[in-house]
């Protein structure tokens, strides 16, 4: 069975942003979308530290620890960026002005319930960062992520076990298997990656796959 | 004639008491105001509250703070970063308690306690743990969680340029928390690479106008976190 390379998600993810939206990046996956933006579609880049209009990142030895993304990694500003402090930052987001954010997960549920910051384990550091603000703001919430866990585990379930990020806030699950959505019936294929089966992905998926609609 | 601008950070510093609630601007390194942090330390207050972003990384800045055994509770979003071992130790022996905040509701908590609004209610966290115990409310049929203002008695930020009547402009992504802990601060505090006359800011340009901000004090050359880590550099 071939999958999807991370490459290969994030360009297929890549391909379902519309020209013209602002776009929040997650940390990890979720970042390298931004490579592969189809020609002619502009999107503009919100970090939550501070800055919309984040571009690629500078030539090595010319970062300037001062622009930085959420991840802390030297960025750049392009022509038409803007700095703002973090409330207006979070007032973006919180607000409703962001058109959609890509965020990697630990577990997603068949009702769109994300964790993604944190397993619970007793003596773990807690950090939670923006992404409860992002899942409760932004307007669709796209999760990118390995259909299952190192070891093999399903991270696409009925219920999570994990701490909570956000109830019922995902809107579309790209992996390395297949696009699904989440619907108010639970999950829907909506395209299996090349060389895929319904049944691969079904026996990967903690919970009930509903088939392509057609 | 007003002039904020002080001598010295440790002047800066001087009346930070014992069980203050202190804010710390800066996002990662970005805006972290090391020298102020520095001279904090020198100054001997403990037992207080910090509200940061972060943690520090290293043995410099906030972390040296936190190392230094000054500081019994952190309101932070995300404390845990890179080279970040200082505050995890403190979490775990019991020595340093954490009140997790998200990243939003922490800016918004800051920004409401500045602007004189007690508490407001927000969708982050909303059927989470970090909304457990909290009172929540339905608006148009959506639930929201009730979050407090935050002030604090002091505020230790980092700028590029002030003029003396403490009005202050910023450096790209440094600029993150400062403006609005500079208004949730009884005592803001700003260190600065360059101090100017009135005038010497344009008015359209100002960031954080000067009400906001009780002292300035020009560190030329101030040092960055990454910087000072990798040089091994350990404070004091």
């Amino acid at each position: 069975m071939t999958v999807r390379t991370r490459e290969e998600m994030a360009q297929r993810l890549a391909l379902d942003i519309p020209n013209g939206s602002y776009v929040n990046l997650g940390i990890g996956i979720p970042e390298l979308v931004a490579r592969f933006v189809p020609e002619g579609r502009t999107l503009i880049y919100h970090t939550e530290n501070g800055l919309l209009g984040m571009g690629p990142s500078p030539e090595e030895d010319a970062g300037d620890p001062e622009l930085i993304n959420a991840g802390k990694r030297h960025v750049t500003a392009i022509p038409g960026a803007a700095y703002f402090h973090h409330a207006d930052s979070f007032a973006m987001i919180r607000g409703g002005h962001i058109d959609l954010c890509v965020l990697g997960a630990m577990q997603v549920s068949q009702h769109g319930d994300l964790a993604n910051w944190s397993t619970g384990e007793p003596g773990a550091i807690p950090a939670v960062g923006g992404a409860m603000d992002l899942v409760a703001g932004v307007k669709k919430v796209y999760v990118i992520t390995q259909h299952c866990t190192k070891d093999g585990e399903p991270k696409l379930v009925e219920r999570c076990t994990y701490p909570l990020t956000g109830r019922g806030v995902i809107d579309r699950i790209y992996t390395d298997l297949a696009v699904i959505d989440v619907t108010p019936g639970g999950f829907r294929l909506v395209e299996l990656s090349p060389g895929i089966e319904f049944d691969d992905v079904q026996q990967r998926t903690g919970a009930k796959l509903l088939p392509i609609h057609e | 004639m007003i002039n904020k601008q002080v001598a010295s950070a440790a002047q800066a510093v001087a009346d930070v008491f014992d069980g203050a609630t202190v804010m710390v601007g800066g996002f990662g390194e970005a805006g972290s105001p090391i020298e102020l942090i520095h001279a904090l330390i020198d100054q001997g207050a403990t037992d207080l509250t910090v509200v940061s972003n972060n943690t520090g990384s290293g043995e410099v800045g906030l972390a040296a703070l936190l190392k230094a055994g000054r500081v019994s509770k952190v309101v932070c979003s995300f404390p845990r970063t890179a080279n970040s071992t200082v505050f995890p130790d403190l979490y775990r022996s019991g020595k340093t308690t954490l009140e997790l905040v998200p990243q939003g509701t922490l800016a918004e908590r800051i920004r409401a306690g500045g602007a004189g609004i007690p508490a407001f209610y927000t969708p982050a966290a909303v059927g989470t743990p970090l909304a457990e115990g909290k009172e929540t409310r339905e608006f148009d049929g959506q639930e929201f969680v009730l979050e407090h203002g935050l002030k604090a008695d002091f505020a230790l930020i980092k700028g590029r340029m002030a003029d003396t009547f403490g009005n202050v402009i910023y450096n790209k992504t440094a600029r993150n928390f400062g403006p609005i802990m500079a208004m949730a601060a009884r005592v803001a505090i700003v260190q600065v690479e360059e101090v100017v006359e009135p005038g010497g800011i344009d008015p359209e340009v100002v960031v954080t106008p000067g009400l906001f901000v009780a002292r300035v004090v020009a560190v030329a050359n101030p040092s960055h976190e990454s910087e000072l880590v990798a040089a091994g550099v350990t404070y004091p």
